[in-house]
């Protein structure tokens, strides 16, 4: 290809020219209006960066990487280039580097990326750590420590926890449901090169003036809109990753509506399916509130509204209303997903059908619905009408019932089952200890004298942690070993995945563990530098955390030598019987030469002769198994 | 061998995050009566919370040693649901946080509303009367009212009075006495706490927020806490101490800040009217 062709085909450097062109053209037009109104000074380099940088840049890359080429094509009456389905499949790496509207490219897509955003904001937890470490100020200045955990935490929700699981179901959801892709493979990559812009801004931001946005992933009004131009990289990026959060959502939504193989009915979906069902409903519905709070805050910074001044008809506590409407069943969209793993895991790894199945789907219903009624207890401190705190307490309190169906279910099937302890059960097994405890520490939070007491403090960096790591990162990790056979057809090495596992799983609790304590006694959270009584457990906690920051290097090791040299793996190593385990590992590029159908429930496991899906019409399973669920007695004991 | 890991490891967990949790980890108590109340119900929480805990990792471990593949033994049960169970712990865990609301409501009023003063409280109390008093403690009596507002990285506090008395940093409280405060801030939300003292409240800008304590005769002393709100660059450093008095030694250290403000004014004043005469501008 020559330099011209390449400037014109879909590509990197094509991304780098529109980047290039719309920067300027951006700029160009800060300083011509600016130049209009005749003020002072021309080169406002913030409103430069905002609008040049921030805004329009992004979409020249998009147009540029070719994102949107099928859809300009089709809307300018250009003949589109007929789908010959040359974009399916990766031959090669760089193959991975391209716009492709595979679902099992994308979904490897963004487990990479995300890993690669995993591995800044966890570099950044051991920066913080070291600081931590003793009284004082060793590593960094205060403000940089400010934007240490505030770029930690948006990185680890938006660009790790969030989109990882999207990737994980992405490759897995239609293979499970029997669908030769998503329902809209365009979109599905569009959402997927979204995702890199929202965490380059939020890396970026550190090399502005000023430093990074500085005011926690939360970013408070009025503290954000008053700080230095870094928190203009988060309010902006804040949209890309929703945008693409929200897309990626409907896609699941409208394939798994619409996709399912015959005789999939909605009560014969693995418990996986049903849990990004939930989720993308969350999503679409939750998503559009932080976008709402984050263009709030925009606009004060930006054109001089007054959303939240109080002098001017404001109102500084409608931006948290705002804000945890959103991000409270934000924490259910960084869950339920998880919740979907372990189900099978935990089935497939106990050879037992999944205890109670229909509970396990109502509770996940059940969580979407109460998740929308419990975001002002975040806010029991602020001052909000007091009324309200205990409403809130009450579904706070009522959120445990389905979930603890749910912990409950998990144990139900372990019981008097056939357990094998492969690394995925063993993240599993840790996770339903962890996230045990996570919930209980919720409770604690639930019930307002407590919480006033350890609002913003180590307590709380413990809770979520728990909740977070504990849960959804133990859940991640069970999932990405539980389909790496299936993604690259390579075995991990159990070996090393044991390693990894009990590296963490203690680790983790020396490390979050203590945090509890400090907590309760009154260290608040998010400062550089604290008093003299808390410096033995803090130095206990960074030692902990340094080992349990390396444990991750055993994991990286272990994925990308398997993946480079691992044994092949057989299409079905772990006998499970969801669909996706039917066909070749890695999966034909079409996934199936043959839709199947669906024949029973996904977890019959013990009962001779059962199964989910068969791929011949002619030959139906012998036995009829029951729709899961139900205490349905078993045909056979 | 991976089993007694586990055992061990989780032993470790209980013991680090749940075990430890004796006297020396619950919160703090003993300053004021409110801190007190969170204390107990965080205690009560606490047990609820370990007995379940137990049962969940007890069925675990149970099931983990009793049903590994590797030590042979039955096929995997055929369970598919216990429509009983399942209500039974749908049920129970309802009831569990039930019992936990109730008892919450009871200490929450407790918790909200001042006390009115004791009777070894600050006596004579028209120089600090109070006219914005919203909130009169249950029983009558009267109490202090305290402004605090929070700025980038300070606290100030304003004492009733019509003569201007203020400290900054440290505020100073007669024992036996309901302090009442009302919390604002100037610039951005800041979180007024005093762990011993309980009652966190964040300071908002455009909002002003209720709490109280009331700390005993006999445990006169300084009380030390922090900002608890993310409130910029230097949010670490802004402490606050509250330095508790006999109502006696509160009532002329108040008579002397007085003076001492007073005093203060008059020479700034002066000092102005020099500056002014000797043509120099502000």
């Amino acid at each position: 290809m020559t330099f011209a062709q390449r400037l014109t085909a879909p590509g990197w450097y094509r991304a780098a020219l529109g980047t290039a062109l719309m920067f300027a053209f951006g700029g160009a037009l800060v300083v011509g209006v600016r130049a209009l109104y005749g003020w002072d000074p021309l080169f406002n380099w913030d409103a430069i960066i905002t609008v040049g940088a921030l805004i329009a840049a992004p979409f020249g890359y998009l147009v540029g990487i070719g994102c949107f080429d099928y859809w300009f094509y089709w809307a300018s009456g250009r003949p589109t280039r007929p789908e010959d389905h040359s974009g399916h499949g990766a031959r090669s790496w760089k193959d991975y580097f391209r716009v492709n509207t595979d679902h099992k490219v994308i979904g490897i897509q963004y487990i990479v990326t995300t890993m690669f955003f995993f591995i800044a904001g966890g570099l950044m937890a051991m920066l913080m750590r070291a600081e931590l470490a003793q009284p004082g100020t060793q590593f960094v200045d205060p403000n940089t420590f400010n934007g240490l955990f505030s770029v930690h935490a948006s990185l680890m929700i938006f660009l790790f926890i969030i989109p990882v699981f999207a990737g994980i179901a992405n490759f897995v959801i239609p293979l499970m449901i029997g669908a030769p892709d998503m329902a809209f493979p365009r979109l599905n990559a569009l959402s997927f090169w979204m995702l890199p812009i929202a965490g380059v801004m939020m890396l970026a931001s550190f090399f502005v003036e000023g430093g990074a946005f500085a005011t926690g992933w939360t970013a408070y009004a009025p503290l954000s809109t008053e700080t230095p131009l870094g928190q203009q990289f988060f309010t902006v990026g804040v949209q890309f990753a929703g945008a693409s959060s929200i897309a990626t959502a409907l896609n699941f939504l409208v394939t798994i509506i619409t996709m399912r193989a015959p005789g999939m009915t909605f009560w014969r979906m693995p418990l996986l399916v049903w849990a990004n069902f939930t989720t993308s409903l969350l999503v679409v519905i939750a998503t559009p509130f932080i976008a709402g709070s984050q263009f709030f805050v925009l606009l004060d910074r930006s054109l001089g509204t007054h959303f939240f001044t109080p002098g001017a008809g404001g109102d500084v506590l409608m931006y948290q209303h705002v804000f945890w409407f959103y991000s409270h069943p934000a924490v259910y969209i960084m869950m339920l997903p998880g919740f979907g793993i372990i189900s099978e895991v935990i089935s497939t790894n106990a050879r037992k059908p999944v205890f109670g199945y229909r509970m396990m789907a109502f509770s996940l219903v059940a969580i979407v619905i109460l998740g929308f009624t419990v975001w002002a207890h975040h806010m029991f401190v602020s001052g909000m009408f007091s009324w309200l705190r205990v409403p809130m307490m009450i579904t706070t309190m009522l959120i445990a019932v389905p979930t603890g169906i749910k912990i409950f279910s998990w144990l139900a099937t372990l019981w008097r089952g056939v357990i094998h302890l492969r690394t995925p059960m063993l993240f599993a097994l840790g996770f339903i200890t962890m996230f045990t405890l996570g919930g209980i520490s919720g409770i604690m939070l639930a019930v307002v004298p407590f919480d006033i007491h350890v609002s913003d403090t180590y307590f709380i960096v413990a809770h979520i942690h728990y909740v977070l790591f504990g849960g959804s990162v133990f859940t991640i990790f069970a999932g990405i070993y539980h389909w790496f056979p299936k993604m690259t057809g390579r075995m991990y090495d159990e070996t090393l995945g044991k390693l990894h596992f009990w590296l963490s799983f203690i680790f983790f609790n020396l490390t979050f563990g203590p945090m509890h304590l400090v907590g309760i006694d009154g260290m608040p959270r998010r400062v550089a530098d604290y008093a003299e009584q808390y410096a033995t457990w803090n130095a206990i906690i960074s030692i902990s955390a340094f080992i349990f920051g390396a444990s991750f290097l055993i994991f990286l090791y272990n994925m990308i030598a398997s993946w480079r040299h691992g044994p092949a793996a057989a299409a079905n190593p772990w006998r499970a019987h969801s669909i996706e385990w039917q066909v070749s590992s890695p999966p034909p590029i079409f996934n199936f030469d043959e839709i199947p159908t669906v024949v029973g429930g996904p977890y019959e496991y013990g009962t001779p002769g059962a199964v989910h899906a068969v791929f011949k019409e002619k030959a139906p399973a012998q036995v009829p198994a029951p729709a899961g669920g139900g205490g349905a007695p078993p045909p056979t004991e | 061998m991976l089993l007694a890991a586990l055992a061990a490891s989780l032993l470790v967990a209980l013991v680090v995050a749940q075990g430890a949790f004796a006297d020396a980890f619950t919160p703090e108590s003993g300053g004021s009566q409110q801190a007190d109340d969170i204390d107990t119900l965080y205690k009560i929480t606490l047990y609820v919370a370990i007995v379940i805990f137990l049962i969940v990792e007890g069925t675990l471990i149970w099931s983990l040693t009793r049903h590994r593949h590797r030590r042979g033994g039955p096929e995997a049960a055929q369970i598919r649901g216990n429509t009983p169970l399942e209500l039974g712990w749908t049920v129970g865990a309802a009831l569990i946080l039930v019992v936990l609301t109730v008892i919450t409501f009871v200490y929450l009023d407790d918790i909200k509303n001042p006390p009115p003063s004791g009777p070894d409280g600050l006596a004579s109390q028209a120089q600090f009367a109070s006219l914005d008093q919203p909130n009169p403690p249950a029983g009558g009596g009267q109490t202090l009212n305290i402004v605090v507002s929070g700025r980038q990285y300070v606290w100030r506090y304003d004492y009733p009075g019509d003569e201007p008395l203020y400290s900054f940093y440290e505020m100073v409280v007669p024992t036996g006495t309901t302090v009442t405060l009302d919390v604002k801030a100037a610039d951005v939300i800041h979180s007024w706490w005093i762990p011993k003292l309980g009652g966190k409240v964040d300071g908002v800008p455009g909002h002003v927020n209720k709490t109280w304590f009331k700390i005993p005769r006999g445990r006169e002393g300084v009380y030390r806490g922090q900002c608890a709100e993310l409130c910029g660059a230097n949010h670490a450093d802004m402490r606050a101490e509250v330095r508790a008095v006999t109502p006696e030694e509160f009532t002329s250290w108040a008579d002397r800040t007085r003076t001492d403000i007073q005093q203060a004014g008059q020479d700034l004043a002066k000092q102005r009217e020099r500056r002014l005469r000797e043509g120099e501008t502000d």
